[in-house]
């Protein structure tokens, strides 16, 4: 029981990462119509917004301590943020350790401006031309936006801490009654799930209690008649692929601390959302964070060594396996649409 | 000749001629120039030009005939440079066994996968042969560790069986072979100043690639041709006149995955040791971006794609800081430095940021590749000569 336990909550954050992204995904599939493949890379420019701001709080004025020497005996030079020295020590140290949350607020602004720039910039031309097409250009666009991060951040993963007050675990094992360590679950990722059901809520609320997310559910389903009321629908399609790509960023932004980004973290989550996109449907929203979920916790369950020792190499393909299987009996996904994208 | 009419003779005897030459065409500068780092007639990279070219030929005949895009051409890849290893570790290292294993099994390989993905098309196409190369580059890396020995690569050993040519006594690594002729030798010859490699390597592998080509111009001349591009068109209206596609869809994937096993052979065969890492979905996107910057559907831009790639990737990525200032040395320093930040980003080590912009412009504006770029221009130049002729009533490429 434990280890189920166990294995449901080390699913959850992997989950809660492939529901975000695949959110934003479907999210743009059901407005424009558009494959993005570049996707993954606005993943990862969230996680670097996360280590540029953490850059920036560091940046500092040097100056010379003399009661200290380095180890050639000179005097030590000392950095001390500019943060530290405006908000005084203890409110600069507080910044700086909360640097991945206060990036939120940094990051969404850019995710939108990123995502209007690609939209305005790039796909708008993209929406009339087959599918392949979108694909391969998105798949372009991948490559120059990590191969940009890659220029200026360097190859290697980049360490960033979360706050020192989510550094620690949780013991789930004690507060439930199992042993003691049993069931052992990082705060970080604990918050990371809390925050992903957030955004996760407020993009819902935000399409079904507000007049612009009516208009936009009302374009998905039909956009030439939502167009012939005089609704300039096209706007409202460009802010909504700003929304998902801030998703994207968000979910990049809060993932740093579970995992150091580097520029190909995108391209490796790329696929697997793709996949979640598809088992939950095409465009359809509660497909893709309910099969986001579902698989996060189906591979982490594959990876358990009582299901090893039987199906060896289950947890390596079992996404995979589960998506072959679905598009071949459902080929509409597990709650897309009747019809739509349904060859 | 050999079935074709007379223009695609011409083209094929072009192509030959052209592939036959290589190692002195792609060897313009002479020796210690400021120019001679853009060389590229050394027998590694002029393989690699064959055994890609012959890759995204293959994927050529499914993506530019049918249209289905697939994200999984490199599993098969894979398959081929596993079996042909395995080959020369049980039986010889005469390449040939090798070869013929590998296109046997890249082939079973793509009917399994075939048969289940092209049941979709679209998207869920795409989608499908991804999940399926995904898997098979993750189960070799991890529970198929036995035949395919996990992150170390598959390798040759001292105490390999070889049945055919006897290992036993042998101390050192056998080398891969043709009938005695090994495939890493070669004749140089010195003229001009320019020194011209004549690998045996290069040449079986541009044979094959010939030969490989040949088979290409065929499939794409005939019926069967002609009933794909028909697929890529329009299949809901082939399906209504009562004709069952998948046969010929499924016969158009296995065949161009035998083609991706050929190349996985052949890669084995220039250099006998094979890895996951040739399975990754990344690898099956790079004989797309081949496939698309040379120009999808048509005959010579796969190889065009293959080679522009594959030259970047060996000759750009040399092209470091202090070349660039060697260049630019007679202009004055300030100028010099600015040119080169500018310059720096997309040479070198950021050559993928180079072919990700130029992929993408080629994907905007010329749809039809770099095949569409040169018969733009020469229809430019057709235009000019002669004004009599009603212009603009060329065929775009298909």
């Amino acid at each position: 029981m434990d280890a189920i336990l166990l294995q449901i909550l080390n699913g959850l954050d992997k989950g809660s990462a492939y529901a975000l992204i695949a959110l934003g995904l479907t999210l743009i599939f059901g407005t424009l119509g558009v494959v993005n493949f570049a996707h993954g890379a606005l993943f990862m420019l969230g996680a670097f917004c996360a280590v540029t701001l953490q850059r920036v709080l560091l940046i500092g004025s040097k100056s010379i301590d003399p009661t200290k020497t380095d180890f050639l005996g000179k005097p030590l030079v000392v950095e001390t943020p500019y943060v530290e020295s405006w908000f005084g020590p203890e409110t600069g140290a507080v910044i700086i350790d909360w640097s991945v949350p206060l990036a939120i607020l940094f990051a969404i602004p850019i995710m939108i401006g990123v995502g209007f720039v690609i939209e305005r910039g790039l796909i708008k031309h993209f929406y009339k031309r087959p599918h392949a097409d979108q694909i391969l250009v998105t798949f372009g666009l991948a490559i120059v936006l990590q191969e940009v991060i890659k220029f200026y951040y360097g190859a290697n993963p980049i360490p960033t801490p979360a706050p020192a007050a989510f550094t620690g675990s949780f013991d789930f094992g004690a507060v439930l009654g199992f042993d003691p360590n049993a069931i052992i679950y990082p705060y970080w990722r604990m918050v990371y799930f809390g925050f992903s059901l957030i955004i996760i809520a407020s993009v819902f609320a935000f399409l079904q209690f507000t007049t612009f997310g009516m208009v936009v559910r009302a374009g998905m389903a039909d956009r030439e008649t939502v167009g012939l009321l005089g609704i300039n629908i096209d706007k409202r399609f460009t802010i909504m692929f700003g929304i998902a790509a801030a998703v994207a960023g968000l979910a990049g932004v809060m993932y740093t601390p579970i995992n150091s980004p580097n520029y190909h973290m995108g391209m490796d989550f790329l696929v697997l959302s793709f996949v979640v996109v598809v088992v939950g449907g095409m465009g359809s929203l509660p497909g893709a964070v309910l099969a986001g979920f579902m698989l996060g916790i189906l591979e982490s369950f594959a990876s358990m060594n009582e299901i090893k020792s039987i199906v060896p190499g289950i947890d390596q393909i079992i996404i995979y396996l589960i998506a072959i299987i679905i598009l071949l009996t459902r080929p509409r996904g597990l709650m897309g649409r009747k019809g739509v994208m349904e060859e | 000749m050999l079935g074709l009419n007379q223009k695609d003779t011409k083209f094929l005897l072009i192509v030959i001629g052209l592939t036959l030459f290589t190692p002195f065409l792609l060897q313009p500068f002479a020796e210690g120039s400021a120019m001679a780092q853009f060389n590229a007639g050394y027998p590694d990279l002029m393989q690699r030009f064959a055994i890609f070219g012959i890759f995204a030929i293959g994927f050529n005949i499914l993506f530019g005939l049918t249209g289905y895009l697939s994200f999984g051409h490199a599993a098969f890849l894979g398959a081929g440079s596993y079996s042909a290893v395995w080959m020369f570790k049980l039986l010889s290292m005469n390449v040939i066994p090798g070869i013929i294993l590998a296109v046997i099994v890249s082939g079973l390989f793509a009917l399994l996968i075939g048969y289940i993905s092209l049941r979709r098309s679209g998207i869920y196409f795409s989608i499908l042969t991804l999940a399926f190369a995904q898997m098979s580059f993750n189960l070799a890396y991890s529970v198929l560790t036995p035949i395919t020995n996990g992150e170390t690569g598959l390798q040759l050993s001292l105490q390999d069986p070889r049945i055919l040519d006897g290992a036993g006594e042998i101390t050192s690594l056998p080398v891969t072979n043709f009938f005695g002729l090994a495939m890493g030798s070669s004749a140089k010859l010195e003229f001009l100043g320019r020194v011209f490699t004549f690998n045996v390597g290069y040449y079986f592998c541009a044979i094959i690639a010939i030969l490989a080509f040949y088979l290409s111009l065929r499939i794409f001349r005939s019926p069967f041709g002609l009933m794909l591009r028909a697929v890529k068109c329009n299949q809901q209206r082939m399906n209504y006149t009562g004709l069952n596609t998948r046969p010929y869809t499924l016969a158009a994937f296995v065949i161009s995955g035998m083609y991706a096993g050929l190349a996985g052979g052949l890669l084995a065969s220039m250099d006998p040791l094979a890895g996951a890492e040739r399975m990754q979905w990344t690898a099956s996107g790079e004989v797309v971006l081949m496939t698309i910057l040379g120009g999808a559907g048509t005959l010579m831009g796969p190889v065009l794609g293959a080679g522009f790639i594959k030259y970047f990737e060996n000759i750009f990525s040399k092209i470091n800081d202090s070349v660039l200032h060697s260049w630019f040395a007679i202009l004055p320093d300030g100028l010099e430095d600015f040119i080169i930040t500018i310059v720096h980003p997309f040479v070198g080590k950021g050559w993928h940021l180079t072919l990700g912009l130029l992929f993408m412009t080629v994907v905007i504006f010329l749809p039809g590749g770099l095949v569409e770029l040169g018969q733009r221009f020469s229809r430019l130049f057709k235009r000019k000569k002669a004004t009599k002729d009603v212009a603009g009533n060329v065929k775009p490429a298909e």
